[in-house]
């Protein structure tokens, strides 16, 4: 599904994830945080490149623990930053799918 | 003589020795499988036993029973793997040389990975039934328990078998309905998934059956560690869920000498390609079974239909010929759900569970989805066929399930 965000034309699935990560930016992230209730900090744009590195590296997005034991950020802390569903709130923001639960 | 090394004598390690025996001449492989004890555990089985339905001697057979003729069975610990050496150390000091590697070694539940889970409370109102230890003290624990709440956990995905959490709550309020102490029981599940299951349609069948059965679904809880004291669980956000009883499924790992190996990723799990279980490390190295990060569920179904995806390309393989057969990521499982029912789930990379029919002549058809006595007695005979069938490597009588309008192949 088509959608604008952020003034540009963005392919985004039924949930509102992207489905292209190449069409995501900054501009993108901050309009995707608002739509959840986030403000964009320096703190939070860390977890957020991270996130985007991980997934361009593997081709899934990285889970909590991942994002906390390989990008060296503390669960207790994205909870605070993304609160109540860091893991699905990151892959969101990040323009990434949401991660898989392994079924 | 080339020499094949099957690390791991579980479901996944013996079965590959019995599938790929016959196919690989006797004078060109040796194959040999290491483990560091003689036991077998039919994991499935652990479910039944806090209940009393099964006694240890359902689930514990030598595993040297279900290797076949000119496959080396060697009983040590295993050291660390050597990858560009092509080398197994194991615990005794002896050094094995292999052409070809198999990693077999399973995930274990990590009760120390959660802060406080290890406690004084640990194996009496804090519990585990992933290994048989565990489930022989939840049938202790359960026999006298008199009431209250009683809280099934679990910590993190992934972990084998994702459903026998929900299992496990649809046993017990089974079997309290039976003991007549129901309404003297809550029964709570705490997930930090955010339902009862991953994917939608399951998912929302599954809430739907704890509800009926009057069980709270406490969702998106991450714990960070069991207040031993207070008896809760408290999540990062600092959500608390106080329990009489916990039964928790701890973190899964994978074995500890993956990661001292250089070939576990965060959780110890070997990284493979998807469709060919392959090491994207290192071409020799295949890893299959629960040891592997496929994206579907850790089940005996999912590892019975990769070893044979893996036995049929392996022949390529050592032939120098491209991998020509691919994983599709197929799992079925039953859902036991008390009162002699079950659901049956079937499902792959592609495909999330769906209703619908499963044929099985002479017994089915299974009903997907759906709670059935037929799917229950599907259940049960699966321990017949663990052992007389999958781990020997023949073919398991069970076809793929037809999902949309496409009939899906059937397995040989």
């Amino acid at each position: 599904m088509l959608v604008t965000i952020a003034g540009r034309p963005v392919h985004v699935n039924e949930e509102g994830f992207l489905t292209d990560a190449g069409e995501w930016d900054e501009a993108v992230a901050a309009a995707l945080a608002a739509d959840i209730g986030l403000t964009l900090s320096d703190e939070h744009l860390a977890v957020i490149r991270f996130v985007r590195r991980d997934f361009a590296e593997r081709g899934t997005s990285p889970t909590l623990r991942r994002v906390s034991s390989v990008g060296g950020f503390e669960i207790k802390r994205l909870f605070v930053l993304f609160p109540k569903k860091p893991a699905k709130k990151m892959s969101y923001v990040a323009g990434v799918p949401k991660p898989i639960g392994c079924v | 003589m080339k020499h094949l090394l099957v690390l791991g004598a579980g479901s996944a390690g013996t079965m590959t020795v019995n599938a790929l025996r016959p196919r690989l001449a006797q004078d060109e492989w040796r194959i040999t499988l290491v483990d560091r004890d003689d036991e077998h555990h039919y994991q499935p089985g652990y479910l039944f036993i806090p209940f009393g339905h099964y006694r240890r001697d359902d689930v514990v057979k030598p595993r040297g029973r279900f290797v076949p003729e000119g496959v080396e069975l060697v009983l040590d610990e295993i050291d660390r793997i050597d990858p560009q050496a092509c080398t197994v150390s194991l615990g005794s000091g002896a050094v094995l040389a292999y052409d070809e590697l198999v990693i077999a070694t399973g995930t274990a539940p990590r009760p120390d990975q959660t802060p406080g889970m290890l406690g004084p409370e640990w194996r009496r109102s804090v519990h585990e039934f992933y290994t048989l230890e565990g489930a022989l003290a939840l049938a202790e624990a359960l026999r006298t328990f008199e009431g209250g709440r009683f809280v099934a956990h679990l910590c993190e995905m992934p972990i084998k078998c994702p459903v026998a959490p929900l299992e496990l709550l649809f046993l017990a309020d089974a079997h309290f309905r039976e003991r007549g102490m129901r309404d003297a029981v809550e029964l709570v599940y705490v997930t930090p998934l955010d339902g009862a299951f991953t994917t939608p349609l399951a998912a929302e069948r599954l809430a739907g059956m704890l509800e009926q059965r009057g069980i709270a679904l406490e969702s998106d809880f991450v714990v960070e560690h069991v207040d031993d004291d207070a008896k809760a669980l408290v999540s990062y956000d600092e959500r608390r869920v106080a329990f009489d009883l916990l039964v928790s499924v701890p973190v899964n790992m994978g074995a500890d000498f993956v990661a001292r190996s250089g070939l576990g990723d965060e959780l110890q799990h070997v990284s493979v390609d998807p469709h060919t279980m392959r090491s994207h490390q290192h071409a020799n190295v295949f890893a299959l079974g629960d040891a592997n990060d496929l994206p579907i569920s850790k089940a005996g179904s999912a590892t019975h239909y990769s070893v044979e995806v893996f036995a049929d390309n392996f022949l390529d393989h050592v032939q120098g010929r491209p991998m020509r057969s691919a994983f599709d990521g197929h799992v079925n499982c039953f859902v036991e759900t008390g009162g002699g029912k079950a659901v049956l789930l079937d499902f792959d990379y592609q495909t999330p569970p769906q209703p619908g029919r499963y044929p099985l002549p002479g017994i089915g058809p299974f009903t997907l989805l759906e709670e059935t006595a037929t799917n229950h007695a599907g259940k049960l005979m699966f321990k017949w066929l663990y052992w007389h069938v999958l781990l020997k490597g023949r073919a398991l009588p069970l076809p793929k399930a037809r999902r949309g309008n496409a009939p899906r192949e059937v397995i040989p």
